[in-house]
């Protein structure tokens, strides 16, 4: 190999043929380009004249530089010139390569790799005997030196570990070794740390040490704390003086549904030679929760990875309490205490119960609730078994009711037994109960029971064979003080006392903030302690690898409280993960901890070595063979050759066009755009009809029908609603265009004001979405006009067979009580003075009823009833018959006799209007009461 | 014996192939002229009215038109449009640089100007003319028949380099129409135009070239050859040659232009990138006045 600067030429006999460039140039020159023959009758015009210019028979100089460039590459090519030849140091005897391998490893592995590889081509080469071994995970057998060829089949198999090597490393290293003289090269991850000193003092006691360090610096991220609504984060890097400044902080989650991705990006800045960089994240809770690990972006290693656990989640707790009227009681609310228990920890909700269940809490906690109607139980019992943990605790209004007396209550964990009791009392025997200590099956087993916590009253539970197995709290006298039950996926908590301090003194203590975050209630505000997590078996959810890829941890052995919270620990000598306990998320019970590289504590340091070691980083020897370029560079020349050779010989103009497109191909590839506008097509393709439904439906106002299945009757509703859309049109400023016909199951009801639900005995049942969309559209103001279209022959009983029908269909759905249409409901006046309300027939018509208190204002018609559309218009009158017209605009159906037919479908008509208007102005004309009370106010 | 009849007959459609064509495209073309019968224009035998003329002393009473003459005081006389047949001649070059295209897509020289012959017989033809080619047994005659004959002979293709018209056959007073890329020696085209001039032809010049030779688009080093490639000519820089070309070629045409001044004939020059109409338009013309 010959070297030139940092150029080296593996076959530099080869560079003679330069020589010969000269002669290649006199040859070109010499010899012009062809000719090209044409067939040209104007030729008799040439003929005679000559070339002004005789120059151009040479080949131009530019093109023989092009010429000359591309052979000179060929031959520079087939020299095997290299970039920064790597320069062999050969050595003798028996040679160790002691890598760290630990999680800061991690950042150059593939090029630990490569430099293993050269380090075994080296020895293989020279014949020395090789051990590879790595610091952090030292296998208890020795040592032992093999022939480089048996080590390297087995570098690729080299991972990083998430660790770093044990403090004790140098004692077993020297077991290891045992007396073995030895070169050393150690690949140090680049971290000073307990125990380094040890091990290089053993490595020289047997031979020379070199080491090999990787000069980009090591980088780590702290766990992310929660503390006033922010995520603080932070980056630690070593060496400090670094030319980067800044890192890019990633939040990773599951998104809605259930796929990982990026939820929240951040920046941090180091400062001039700090070695810490902080980060602050505003989260919504929402995105907060999901969160499951930090990252630092575009860096490989465990220790840039950190996962979160319970610290950072805010659990969702919605509260309720019985509603009283007393106010300024606030140390007697049942809620009081749970409010100042939890506000710190958990995010709270009020409302009501179905509220509440939309925001999709994880807990929900009724305070002296002894009763909840049948739907709401439904939905509460729905929520439980997919999860949800419901908190009850007892009252004097528990006490009182029979709830879960005689049968267990769905909602209760127990049977109660009906009064309760009270202990220590004026008027009673024996002192307030202490609690007995909490035994293990218990998840408040290794909590300390304070002594001052007393119990004065509680609901009794009835004695039941299960009843020992429900308690997970009792009272010295064996009495249950809190009893629990799964439910499905869920459980329901009872708490025999109250959760004010009326019954007990267990709210006031720390013991009963303790017993909330045992249930996973509330979460910790800080880190825990050793002490939190003694008395627990923690198996691994999720673990990381030395890369910082989590993966489930699949069936790894529980790991015990004491040694997790040793981990856990700032300091010592078993803190941060190990062999044994890998870096993941540990979970007992509902708890679960996050085990990081990185604790709240660690600092990281450059690694100091004596002035005798070598040091070298690992990009030195970086072998860049220049063959391949060069010989890209001739090729290139000869294309471009040919193209300005053709342009000489003035053949280039046939093919200019062909010859730039080509060009531009072979430079760029297919142009990626293709396929983007095929996806964009696609998406256009893929748009739901749903849109086109939408913009028909929004563009104007638009009266909808049920569609039946029924074609006839699909085809009379149609009509008659486009006759009360021409009416509309003709009288009113309501214009709607053509009425569209819904098909429940699958088109959004959101845009319609006004639906008319023609019901038939056959018709089917919707189905549970079907049902949703209904009564969201009801809550959200939508208005339903049922038409039985059986005159409601059998009075309001509904016992005719689409009235049935009817109730079948109507019981799901949100639908206030009822009442037939008052004599002074707004209906009667939104537009036309009516009373009737007929279509084919004349029957009832019922709507929402009125509210009870609602009254006859003083010198009014008709009484004060404000608020709300009626969601439901409900009859038997056959309205789209009478409405129905056909394409002339003529009525489609004979209504009565004669002018009183006529008559009828005209009061139809009006009745359809007031009914669009009412839809459409809500109580509008309602509110004209108060016209002249603020005709009177403006006049003052 | 028995190869000879299918060879005969092959090469018989081979020759037959392009006639229908020609003639259907140049019928086509002619279709599109319609300018009405053409009279000429001054009273004569013929079947056409002309116009009634105040009688003369001296007209017979036979040629008096009682029908006019009852509706006034004076006596008419109806004249009839002197119609006589004229016989046009026509020398398409048949020389191998007609067959030249300067693009693919463009038909040869030589195909526009049968065209433009043919579709012009077919307008003389309809109109009563006597059309002709100027070749021995060509000499012109009226009728549908003759146009056959004529596509016929136009499909021939001739051996030499470059054409020279050829006016031994003229009929004296008739008209002619030479139609070459007048390329080669002008010296022959002189002598049969003089010749034709003595006898009283008259007639016009078309010189049809493709664009590639208006425009000589070449560059680099270039050999050329004439069609049949009896000539040569090399260059090195093909584009320094253009100026003179061009500047030759216009003096050409100046010479042709000149010479059809001088001998009573008309001159244009027609490209094969252009329609066919225009030039078709303006040899009806030409003729029409070189006959008034």
């Amino acid at each position: 190999m010959m070297t030139l600067g940092s150029l080296g030429f593996a076959a530099p006999g080869l560079l003679l043929a330069l020589l010969a460039l000269p002669v290649v140039w006199w040859l070109l020159r010499a010899v012009p380009p062809a000719p090209v023959v044409r067939r040209f009758p104007g030729v008799v015009l040439l003929l005679g004249l000559r070339d002004s210019e005789t120059e151009t028979d040479r080949t131009p100089w530019w093109l023989l530089a092009l010429r000359l460039l591309a052979i000179a590459a060929v031959i520079v090519g087939f020299s095997g010139p290299v970039l920064n030849p790597a320069e062999r140091s050969p050595g003798t005897g028996p040679l160790l390569i002691l890598i760290d391998a630990s999680w800061a490893s991690a950042r150059d592995w593939p090029r630990h790799q490569d430099r293993v590889t050269a380090l075994l081509a080296d020895a293989g080469r020279a014949g020395r005997p090789v051990a590879v071994a790595t610091l952090s995970e030292l296998a208890g057998g020795e040592i032992t030196f093999r022939g480089a060829e048996y080590w390297s089949g087995r570098v690729a198999g080299l991972v990083p570990r998430p660790w770093a090597p044990p403090a004790d490393v140098a004692r077993a290293l020297e077991a290891a070794l045992g007396a073995a003289e030895t070169e050393t090269v150690w690949l140090s991850d680049g971290l000073d740390r307990p125990g380094r000193a040890d091990v290089l003092a053993v490595l020289e006691a047997r031979g020379p040490v070199r080491v090999i360090e990787s000069p980009r610096p090591a980088l780590a991220l702290r766990p992310a704390r929660f503390e006033s609504g922010l995520i603080h984060l932070e980056a630690l890097r070593s060496p400090p003086a670094d030319s980067r400044t800044e890192v890019t902080i990633t939040a990773h989650g599951p998104d809605p549904s259930g796929v990982e991705r990026e939820l929240a990006r951040g920046t941090a800045a180091f400062g001039p030679g700090a070695a810490v960089a902080g980060l602050s994240l505003s989260l919504q809770p929402e995105l907060r929760n999901r969160i499951t690990r930090f990252q630092i972006a575009a860096e490989r290693g465990a220790g840039t990875v950190s996962l979160t656990d319970d610290g950072l989640q805010r659990r969702k707790v919605a509260l309720l309490a019985p509603r009283d009227g007393r106010e300024g009681l606030e140390l007697l609310s049942p809620l009081f205490y749970l409010r100042q228990a939890l506000e710190p920890v958990a995010d709270l909700i009020d409302g009501g119960i179905d509220d509440i269940l939309l925001a999709a809490p994880d807990v929900i906690i009724l305070a002296d609730i002894a009763r909840v109607t049948e739907v709401e139980a439904d939905m509460l019992t729905e929520w439980m078994e997919g999860g949800g943990l419901l908190v009850r605790f007892a009252g004097p209004r528990l006490a009182a009711s029979d709830v879960s007396r005689g049968e267990l209550d769905p909602l209760m964990p127990v049977r109660l037994r009906a009064g309760g009791r009270t202990v220590g009392g004026a008027m009673s025997w024996g002192a307030p109960r202490q609690l007995e200590p909490f035994d293990e099956t218990s998840p408040f087993h290794g909590l300390a029971v304070p002594e001052d916590v007393t119990v004065s009253a509680q609901v009794l539970a009835q004695p039941d064979p299960e009843l020992a197995q429900r308690g997970i709290a009792r009272l010295a006298d064996g009495t249950p003080l809190v009893t629990r039950r799964a439910i499905g996926q869920g459980q329901v908590v009872l708490f025999h006392v109250t959760a004010n301090a009326e019954w007990s003194t267990l709210p006031l203590s720390g013991l009963f903030v303790q017993m909330l975050e045992r249930l996973a209630i509330s979460t910790r505000p800080a880190r825990p302690d050793a002490a939190d997590l003694v008395g627990a078996t923690w198996t691994a959810e999720r673990v990381m690898d030395g890369f910082g890829a989590v993966a489930p941890a699949g069936t790894m052995a529980g790991v015990d409280g004491a040694a997790l919270g040793a981990a856990l620990e700032g300091s010592g000598p078993d803190a941060g993960p190990g062999a044994g306990l890998p870096p993941g998320v540990y979970a007992a019970d509902d708890r679960r901890v996050a085990l990081n590289v990185a604790g709240a504590g660690t600092t990281l340091a450059p690694a100091t070595w004596p002035a005798r070691i070598p040091v070298e980083g690992l990009e030195t020897a970086r072998e860049t063979p220049l063959k391949g370029a060069l010989l890209s560079l001739a090729f290139v020349a000869l294309m471009a050759d040919i193209l300005a050779a053709l342009a000489v010989s003035g053949r280039l103009m046939a093919l200019r066009g062909a010859a730039v497109l080509a060009l531009a191909l072979l430079m760029h590839g297919p142009a990626p755009a293709h396929a983007q506008t095929q996806d964009q097509a696609q998406a256009q393709e893929q748009a739901p009809s749903d849109d086109r439904l939408a913009l028909r439906a929004t563009a104007e106002v638009v009266l909808a029908h049920v569609l039946t299945g029924d074609p006839r009757i699909d085809q009379v509703a149609e009509a008659g609603l486009r006759g009360l859309s021409r009416t509309l049109f003709e009288r009113t400023t309501v214009e709607p265009a053509d009425p569209i016909g819904i098909d429940l199951e699958t088109d959004e009801l959101a845009f319609f004001p006004f639906l008319y639900w023609p019901v038939t005995e056959g018709a089917p049942t919707p189905s549970e979405a079907a049902y949703a969309r209904l009564n969201r559209y009801l809550r959200a103001g939508g208005m339903i006009l049922f038409d039985t279209r059986d005159a409601d022959m059998a009075g309001f009983g509904f016992s005719s067979p689409a009235g049935r029908r009817l109730q079948e269909i109507a019981r799901p759905l949100d639908i206030p009580p009822l009442e037939p249409v008052p004599d002074d409901h707004v209906l009667t006046r939104t537009f036309y003075l009516i009373q009737d309300f007929p279509g084919r027939h004349t029957g009832q018509v019922w709507v929402e009823a009125s509210a009870p208190d609602a009254e006859r204002a003083e010198g009014m018609p008709f009484r004060n009833l404000n608020d709300g559309v009626s969601p439901v218009v409900i009859g038997g009158n056959d309205w789209a018959a009478a409405w129905a017209v056909n394409e002339r605009g003529r009525p489609m159906m004979q209504i009565g006799r004669g002018a009183a037919g006529d008559r009828q479908r005209e009061i139809a008509h009006r009745f359809g209007v007031n009914l669009i208007m009412h839809v459409l102005t809500g109580n509008y004309k309602s509110d004209q009461v108060h016209v002249p009370a603020l005709l009177e106010r403006l006049g003052q | 014996m028995t190869a000879a009849p299918p060879a005969l007959r092959h090469r018989a459609e081979g020759l037959a192939a392009p006639l229908p064509p020609l003639l259907a495209e140049a019928e086509h073309l002619a279709a599109t002229v319609m300018l009405g019968e053409h009279g000429r224009r001054r009273a004569g035998a013929g079947d056409e009215f002309w116009q009634y003329r105040p009688a003369h002393a001296g007209d017979g009473l036979r040629l008096v038109d009682w029908r006019r003459s009852a509706r006034s005081d004076t006596h008419f006389v109806r004249e009839r449009e002197w119609q006589a047949a004229q016989s046009v001649t026509f020398w398409v070059d048949d020389a191998r640089s007609m067959a030249f295209s300067g693009a693919r897509d463009r038909a040869p020289k030589a195909d526009r100007a049968r065209l433009l012959a043919l579709a012009l017989s077919v307008l003389l033809v309809r109109a009563g003319e006597r059309v002709g080619l100027a070749a021995p047994d060509m000499a012109p005659r009226a009728g549908q028949v003759q146009l056959m004959r004529m596509a016929a002979r136009l499909c021939d293709d001739g051996a030499s380099d470059y054409g020279a018209p050829d006016a031994t056959g003229l009929p004296a007073h008739a008209r002619a129409v030479f139609l070459s890329d007048f390329l080669g020696d002008l010296g022959p085209v002189e002598g049969a135009l003089t010749a034709a001039a003595d006898r009283g032809v008259k007639g016009a010049l078309v010189m049809v070239l493709d664009p590639v030779e208006e425009a000589f688009p070449f560059d680099g080093r270039t050999i050329f050859e004439s069609m049949g490639g009896a000539l040569r000519h090399e260059t090195l820089r093909a584009g320094d040659l253009r100026g003179r070309y061009l500047q030759r070629l216009a003096e050409r045409k100046d010479r042709l232009e000149e010479l059809a001044r001088l001998t009573g004939w008309r001159f244009t020059c027609h490209h094969t990138g252009d329609p066919a109409m225009g030039a078709l338009m303006w040899l009806h013309q030409a003729l029409d006045r070189v006959r008034a």
